[in-house]
């Protein structure tokens, strides 16, 4: 899982705040739709790799795992615009969209986990006028970054118990033998995590519980 | 399954006597018809105290009483002179909580992200927070770990990073709920010597006994009741008795 990008080196793009790369990474977006030319979108990956691989001194694998990430939806993509338009239009299709993954992953691995989500929390801020807590959102969106592998890992733990015992390794069957006893796990994970963020101070109030011994 | 929010409040006036350590007087637990504790009198000021029972003999829940992640249904449990049921924000800045799998304790997706949000809770200033995590970092053998993906490390490093949670929130008493049960012997060791370290008041609930070594009190836990309460020794000769007669 490549969720938690962030790739700790002390470079300009690091020091950055966290918002105004997110605005930079916005601002590249309506640019590539907006400006939909090759030379755009040419020089868009170039000054991406330029600023991810010169200037943030990124790892060339951190940015070619997320290229790779995408092979099959990229070569469907350029397949579907190559028959229903022409290969040109496929290829700068597949090039916009390089380019904003790209950038997309340079901006999380200059970034850590915590920078982006207090961006978030400062733009929640006016739940606040209605009573809703920003801090909120952004424990939220941390929380599903930590436990997705968390997830992956527990239906991969329970795939190898059935496969272990004959049950099929793989396939739709598998997957609809994976759901039920997954929720089950995620279901008794989601009470031990709310007890923990009691215990840490998230919330001042005192829960009754389902029995435990 | 029954989920209650209690209705008490969450009085903030910490007018705490560390002198008294904990205190349950009278109390017992029930999860609908099912008892889980009852008839419970104590008072646990010593520095080691262990916790032992059988699966279910409800040890688990008594541990969670003391920071007042579970409000007693019958009696009171007592932090400092601080009541669970009304001072709740303060009994929990005293007693810290380590649970069993640390895996439902690491909320955050970066090591040094997690340890920051307890003192986040308790509104420590940017600076000060960054100082203590990296203190308590390097206290457990994490610093070259901080920037990391807690998901990415072992068991034994997961362990140690949800202690580091708690220890940076300095609270005065620390609650383990068998914090060695999913640890190979190494970890164990090495999370043993972590507790054994620590200056804080300590409560071990565990079903290895030898993590007892050591220890001031051993509370032997059955059917709800606290059946035996004694020094390792003869504390834990009673658990191996009473398990035989099994």
């Amino acid at each position: 899982m490549t969720l938690a990008l962030y790739v700790p080196v002390g470079s300009p793009v690091h020091r950055l705040p966290a918002g105004v790369k997110l605005l930079c990474l916005a601002v590249l977006a309506v640019l590539l739709f907006a400006r939909p030319t090759p030379t755009v979108a040419g020089a868009a990956l170039v000054g991406t790799l330029v600023v991810g691989l010169g200037v943030a001194r990124l790892p060339v694998a951190v940015l070619a795992r997320q290229a790779w990430a995408l092979r099959w939806f990229l070569l469907v993509l350029f397949v579907v615009h190559a028959l229903t338009t022409d290969v040109a239009t496929g290829a700068h299709t597949v090039l916009r969209l390089l380019t904003l993954v790209l950038a997309a992953a340079v901006v999380t691995a200059t970034t850590r986990v915590s920078e982006m989500v207090r961006v978030v929390e400062r733009l929640c801020a006016p739940l606040r006028l209605v009573g809703g807590r920003p801090e909120r959102v952004g424990l939220l969106i941390a929380m599903a970054l930590r436990f997705i592998p968390v997830l992956i890992e527990r239906a991969d733990r329970i795939r190898a118990a059935q496969a272990a015992r004959g049950g099929p390794p793989r396939g739709v069957r598998a997957l609809r033998t994976t759901v039920a006893p997954l929720l089950v796990q995620l279901l008794q994970m989601a009470h031990d995590v709310s007890e923990a963020l009691d215990a840490r101070g998230a919330d001042d109030t005192p829960v009754r519980r389902p029995g435990r011994a | 399954m029954r989920f209650r929010r209690s209705s008490a409040a969450t009085a903030d006036t910490d007018v705490a006597e560390p002198g008294r350590g904990i205190e349950l007087r009278r109390v017992g637990h029930r999860y609908g018809d099912r008892v889980v504790l009852e008839g419970i009198d104590l008072q646990l000021t010593e520095p080691r105290v262990g916790v032992v029972g059988a699966n279910g003999s409800g040890k688990s829940t008594f541990a969670r009483l003391l920071n007042g992640l579970v409000v007693p249904t019958e009696g009171q449990v007592l932090v400092d002179g601080l009541d669970t049921r009304t001072q709740v924000r303060a009994v929990r800045r005293r007693v810290g909580f380590v649970f069993q799998d640390p895996d439902a304790q690491i909320v955050h997706p970066t090591v040094a992200e997690d340890v920051a949000y307890g003192l986040e809770n308790q509104g420590v200033p940017p600076d000060e927070r960054a100082a203590r995590v990296a203190e308590v970092l390097e206290r457990y053998g994490l610093a070259g770990h901080a920037d990391h993906p807690a998901h990415l490390l072992s068991g034994g490093q997961k362990q140690l990073l949800a202690i580091a949670g708690v220890l940076v929130m300095q609270p005065a008493r620390i609650v383990f709920d068998e914090p060695t049960t999913l640890l190979d012997l190494v970890n164990a060791r090495r999370v043993a010597e972590v507790i054994a370290g620590l200056e804080q008041q300590v409560v071990v609930v565990t079903h290895q006994l030898d993590l007892l070594d050591g220890f001031d009190r051993v509370l032997v836990v059955d059917g709800g009741r606290v059946v035996e309460d004694a020094p390792p020794g003869p504390a834990v000769a009673a658990y191996r008795a009473l398990m035989e007669r099994r």
